[in-house]
């Protein structure tokens, strides 16, 4: 049997993947897998934060529902942002840019996905949730890729809200309503984004030039963009702390928060004061690095306390 | 509209196999669409809902 595939003359050599079709990883490498692990948990420890209770099926349901969603506005912005993608070497061997899914496959499974999965958490949980998921969503492929991105060097700092909102969304799920709890992930999430990804931006920023990213270092110079990152590191560490104050973080977390926020603020002085050569690359690599560490930690703390007992006050 | 006058070129064994696992794949999240729905209907309804007088 002769298998059809797309309307390529037999004369013309076709781009045989992309003519084709994508391998299953390919797809699945659209959704962005590992941000859905971030999505997953940020959102689960929105959930136990939360004064209320739920269904564990509900809330397992909900959490895939929530990171279908995550993933399917990171499909659309691979959609997106193929061409920028195509001339980053981190981002170069994504499926668009080298040919094994076509732009538009990527389009339609990415908003079939978005509906999807909103759909599927307005069935499970509430619409609230459901709309705070399309929100998030249409905020990232939207409003940060299609816009902030290539319009403003406060790219990643507005941007970071769709990253921020999964805790909020977890919390939507629980009790029907969002609580401060949530708002203080939020913030902590959001205030942590920029020293994070301007410290990654350090370094590539000769790729973001390149392909046309106005990020911050590009924009205000390296040593405006290192100064931000040591005012967002002081704002970050007290604001990390914010959870004990508001009493649903504990001991753990007041111990991990405070040492992490000192090390927010230690790592983002090195970078401050190393800007030449493999030092500031070091520097900046481990700033980067840190700063994964300690999202990690506090939400880790967080989960803890509140799912295996190790909560102890710390006020009261 | 006359059908406009296009070649197929046949597929290789590389994209074949390629498509097979898409198509497979593609089963997989259909049946886990389906028990999803299934599972949600049972936790929200509750397996009492089987046994309401009609």
């Amino acid at each position: 049997m002769t298998s059809l595939t797309n309307s390529i003359g037999p004369d013309v050599p076709a781009p045989a993947l992309s003519a084709a079709g994508g391998d299953v990883p390919d797809y699945f490498a659209l959704l962005k897998p590992r941000v859905m692990v971030l999505v997953i948990f940020t959102a689960l420890v929105g959930m136990v934060v939360s004064q209320g209770h739920v269904q564990p099926a509900i809330g397992a349901i909900s959490l895939l529902a929530i990171a279908i969603g995550a993933g399917a506005s990171g499909c659309l912005n691979m959609w997106w942002d193929a061409d920028i993608d195509a001339v980053m070497s981190r981002t170069a061997t994504r499926p668009i840019p080298s040919g094994r899914i076509t732009s538009e496959e990527a389009l339609g499974f990415g908003l079939f996905l978005s509906v999807a999965s909103v759909l599927v958490l307005g069935l499970t949980a509430n619409w609230l949730a459901a709309g705070l998921l399309a929100f998030t969503i249409v905020f990232y492929a939207v409003i940060y890729s299609m816009w902030l991105k290539r319009a403003t060097a406060q790219n990643i700092v507005i941007g970071g809200a769709a990253g921020a909102l999964p805790p909020v969304i977890g919390q939507a799920v629980v009790t029907g309503s969002v609580g401060i709890e949530s708002l203080i992930l939020f913030a902590i999430i959001f205030i942590w984004t920029p020293p994070h990804f301007w410290a990654l931006a350090l370094i590539k920023a000769d790729e973001y030039a390149r392909a046309g990213i106005p990020m911050m270092p590009n924009v205000a110079g390296p040593a405006s963009t290192r100064r931000q990152i040591v005012w967002y590191s002081l704002f970050l560490a007290p604001l990390g702390l914010a959870p004990v104050a508001l009493g649903f973080g504990g001991l753990l977390y007041a111990v991990i928060g405070l040492v992490g926020g000192l090390g927010m603020i230690a790592f983002s002085i090195r970078v401050l004061r190393n800007n030449e050569g493999e030092a500031e690359k070091r520097a900046a690599m481990g700033m980067f690095g840190f700063s994964i560490l300690y999202l990690f930690a506090l939400f880790s703390a967080l989960l803890a306390e509140q799912s295996f007992g190790l909560f102890r006050p710390v006020l009261g | 509209m006359p059908e406009p006058d296009v070649q197929y070129r046949p597929l290789t064994p590389a994209e074949e196999a390629r498509r097979r696992k898409r198509s497979v794949a593609i089963a997989l999240a259909l049946g886990a669409w389906v028990l999803l729905f299934f599972v949600l209907t049972i936790v929200k309804l509750g397996p009492q809902i089987l046994s309401r007088p009609l």
